[in-house]
C-alpha cells in the first residue's frame, strides 16, 4: 500500500463496478475478469460486470468441482482450475529466434509484452500466490523480464471472500479470505449488489475517487468485516507448526507410497498450482532454413523428463515425485524463499482427477510412522 | 548430409489416415520435399520401390499378414532410420481386437470366401518384429509432431513429443477438466500427449488415442472411472480402442473382465 495512506472505505454499486470496468478499459487495458466457461470459472476478457457470474457458487470436493445457481452475489463463487497465474507466467512464452545462418546467425530477443491489463475479481490466496511468484521471478540474479513486464503495468481489484469453498484452507495458511496486499483496490462484496471498496496504491486511490460512490458507514464497515469472518470457518486446514523439519526427516514414511498407489503423476496439480514456477525450454527448428527459436513451456516435477540427467531419471516413480513436490510444497520453499509455497487455495485437492487432498497426505505424514 | 536424404512412407495394415497427415501438412508440405527426397510414397506419387536404400522409412500399420511379416525385415535391411507412425504401427491399433478372439469365426462371418483370407491370428506393432529407432504416437498422428520429428530427423536432435500426460497439453490450453468439472470420463491421465488435448477442448473425455503415457497408473485411473460411475464393461471398452494391444491398457481392460 505504498503512499495511499489509510484508505479510506467508499460504497460502490453495480454501476460503480462498470464505471470501473470502463475507466479500466479507458485506460487501454484489457479487464479480466472471472466468467463461466465450460462448467468453471475462468479469467477471460470483459466489458461490463453483467458478464460477471452473478447467481452461481462453486461446489468443491477432492477431484470434483462444479458450478450451481444459488444467491445473487456477483463473487460468490470462490475460483475456478487456474488463478491470475496465467496471465502473468504464461503457459508459453517465447525467448528469443534466430535469424541469419553460421557466423552471421543473430538472436533477437522476444520483445516485452507491452499489453497492459486488470484483472477483477483476484482472491486473497491468488494475491498471497502472486507474491510468492514475485519473489521466485522477479527478486534474485536470474529474473524474468516477460514476468515482470506484465507484473508491473497489472493494475489487482481484489475481492475479498465471503464465503469458502470445501477445498478452501488459506485461513490455516494465514494467506486468505481477506486480501491484505498486493491489490490496487480490494472490494467486498454485501447483499443487493453494494460493493464496500478500498484502496491499496495511489493508481487504486485515484481510480476509485474517479468512480461514482458513497462513504461507507461504519455499519457497512462492520457487515463487509463480518462476511469475510463468516469465508474463515473452513472444512480444510494445515498444520504447519514444524511441517518443513518433519517432511524433510520422513523420506520413508509409508504414506509416500500409498500416495504412490493413488497417484495418476498426471501433473495437473502443479498445473492448477497457483505458486508453481517451473519451466522448460523447448528448441523449435524450422524445416526450411536454419532459424530456430526457444519457447519457455511450463513444466511439472511429475514428470519423467523433469529429473531427467544422464542415465536416466532421478525420480524414476510417482512415490518420488509426489515426495518431491509436497516436500517442496510444505518444506523445502523455506529453506529457498524464505515461506511456505502453498497459499491455502485447494486447487490441487479439487483438480486432481483423483481427488488428492494436501491437508490429508500433510495430516498423515506428521503422525509418526507405522 | 549434403544430399537430400531419400524418404520412404511404407504402408502395412492401417487405414492410412496417418501418412495421409504427411499430405495435410498443406504449408509445410513444400518444405518438406525440398528437405527431403520423397523417393517412394504410394499414396502421393507413381513411383515405384526402386528396391534400393532409404535413409529414412515411414512405416505405418500393424503387421497383421504373413506376407507383412516378412516385408518388415526387408525393410528394415534397406533402411537407415525406422520410424513408426502411428497407432497400428507403434502398438497393433484397433484392429489387434482380435488378439486373442476367435478370428476364424470373423473370418467366416465378414467374407463370402473366406478362402481368399490369409492372416495372422495376431495384429502386432512393428517393433515387435525388427528395431523401430522411433515411434511417433496417434491415431492419429498429430501433423506438429509429425513436423517435429522431421525437423528434428534432419538437425540430427530428438524429436521432442514429451511421454507426459495429456492432460498437461490440456491445462496449458487453459481447457476445463472434463472429469473433475462434469464427471465424464478421460483418458487424459494415463494417456502421452500429443494431440494437444483435442477432445477435452470440445467437451469430450480423452480416447486414448496416442496410447499410454510414461509411467501410466491406469489402476488409480479405473477406480475413479468406477467411482464415477462406470461399470466393468464401460471401463474395459474405454481401455479397448486403438491402442488396446498397448501393454499398459491391455493389462487394464483384462483387469475388467
Amino acid at each position: 500500500m505504498t503512499g495511499a495512506g489509510t484508505p479510506i472505505p467508499v460504497m460502490i454499486d453495480v454501476d460503480g463496478l462498470d464505471a470501473l470496468i470502463a475507466a479500466l478499459a479507458a485506460e487501454g487495458r484489457e479487464v479480466l475478469g472471472p466468467v463461466r466457461r465450460d462448467g468453471a470459472l475462468v479469467f477471460e476478457p470483459i466489458g461490463a460486470a453483467g458478464e460477471l457470474p452473478r447467481g452461481w457458487v462453486d461446489e468443491q470436493s477432492g477431484g470434483h468441482y462444479r458450478l450451481k445457481k444459488e444467491g445473487t452475489a456477483f463473487f460468490g463463487a470462490t475460483n475456478g482450475p487456474q488463478g491470475i497465474k496465467r496471465i502473468l507466467h504464461t503457459p508459453h512464452q517465447r525467448l528469443w529466434r534466430t535469424e541469419g545462418s553460421g557466423d552471421a546467425t543473430e538472436i533477437i530477443p522476444e520483445p516485452l509484452d507491452d499489453t497492459r491489463r486488470a484483472v477483477i475479481g483476484a482472491r486473497a490466496c491468488d494475491l498471497a500466490a502472486m507474491a510468492v511468484q514475485d519473489r521466485v521471478l522477479m527478486e534474485g540474479t536470474y529474473g524474468d523480464p516477460h514476468y515482470a513486464a506484465r507484473r508491473g503495468s497489472l493494475f489487482v481489484v481484489a475481492v475479498n471472500c465471503t464465503r469458502a469453498a470445501d477445498t478452501c484452507f488459506c485461513a490455516s495458511m494465514n494467506t486468505g479470505p481477506k486480501a491484505t496486499a498486493g491489490y490496487d483496490i480490494a472490494l467486498t462484496e454485501l447483499e443487493g449488489g453494494r460493493f464496500l471498496a478500498v484502496s491499496g496504491s495511489d493508481a487504486g486511490a485515484a481510480m476509485l475517487s474517479g468512480l461514482p460512490s458513497a462513504p461507507a458507514s461504519a455499519a457497512e464497515e462492520a457487515q463487509a468485516e463480518e462476511a469475510i469472518e463468516g469465508a474463515r470457518d473452513q472444512q480444510r486446514r494445515i498444520d504447519t507448526d514444524g511441517l518443513p523439519q518433519i517432511l524433510k526427516t520422513r523420506p520413508d514414511h509409508p504414506r509416500w507410497s500409498e500416495v504412490a498407489s493413488r497417484c495418476l503423476n498426471c501433473a495437473n496439480c502443479t498445473m492448477v498450482c497457483p505458486t508453481c514456477f517451473c519451466t522448460t525450454v523447448e528448441e523449435v527448428s524450422s524445416l526450411e532454413g536454419p532459424e530456430t527459436e526457444r519457447v519457455a513451456r511450463w513444466a511439472s516435477c511429475f514428470t519423467v523428463d523433469f529429473s531427467h540427467i544422464h542415465g536416466g531419471a532421478v525420480r524414476a516413480g510417482a512415490k518420488s515425485r509426489y515426495r518431491q513436490w509436497l516436500t517442496h510444497k510444505l518444506g523445502t520453499w523455506v529453506d529457498q524463499f524464505g515461506e511456505l509455497g502453498c497459499v491455502g487455495c485447494g486447487r490441487c485437492i479439487s483438480w486432481c482427477p483423483v481427488g488428492i487432498d494436501i491437508t490429508e497426505e500433510a495430516a498423515a505424514l506428521r503422525r509418526e510412522e507405522g | 548430409m549434403s544430399a537430400r536424404p531419400r524418404l520412404a512412407v511404407w504402408k502395412f495394415s492401417s487405414c492410412d489416415g496417418c501418412q495421409l497427415s504427411l499430405l495435410d501438412c498443406e504449408d509445410e508440405v513444400l518444405a518438406v520435399a525440398n528437405a527431403i527426397e520423397i523417393a517412394y510414397f504410394p499414396e502421393a506419387t507413381r513411383r515405384d520401390d526402386d528396391g534400393g536404400h532409404y535413409d529414412i522409412s515411414f512405416v505405418e500399420g500393424s503387421v497383421t499378414t504373413p506376407h507383412e511379416a516378412e516385408m518388415i525385415k526387408d525393410i528394415r535391411a534397406r533402411s537407415t532410420t525406422l520410424i513408426t507412425l502411428g497407432a497400428c504401427a507403434t502398438s497393433g491399433g484397433i484392429q489387434a481386437l482380435k488378439n486373442g478372439a476367435d478370428v476364424g469365426g470373423f473370418i467366416d462371418a465378414v467374407y463370402a470366401h473366406p478362402e481368399f483370407i490369409t492372416t495372422l491370428d495376431t495384429a502386432t506393432p512393428i517393433s515387435d518384429h525388427v528395431k523401430v529407432d522411433f515411434e511417433l504416437r496417434g491415431c492419429p498422428i498429430s501433423k506438429k509432431d509429425l513436423i517435429e520429428l522431421i525437423s528434428a530427423t534432419l538437425a540430427g536432435r530428438t524429436p521432442q513429443t514429451p511421454a507426459h500426460a495429456a492432460c498437461i497439453e490440456c491445462k496449458l490450453a487453459g481447457h476445463v477438466c472434463v472429469m473433475v468439472a462434469e464427471g465424464k470420463p478421460c483418458l487424459g491421465p494415463v494417456t502421452h500427449a500429443g494431440c494437444g488435448a483435442l477432445c477435452p477442448g470440445f467437451a469430450r473425455g480423452c480416447y486414448g488415442c496416442f496410447g499410454p503415457k510414461e509411467t501410466p497408473n491406469t489402476a488409480a485411473l479405473a477406480a475413479q472411472l468406477a467411482a464415477n460411475g462406470a461399470d466393468k464393461r464401460a471401463i474395459r471398452r474405454l481401455f479397448s480402442t486403438y491402442n488396446t494391444n498397448a501393454p499398459a491398457f491391455r493389462e487394464e481392460a483384462k483387469a475388467h473382465e
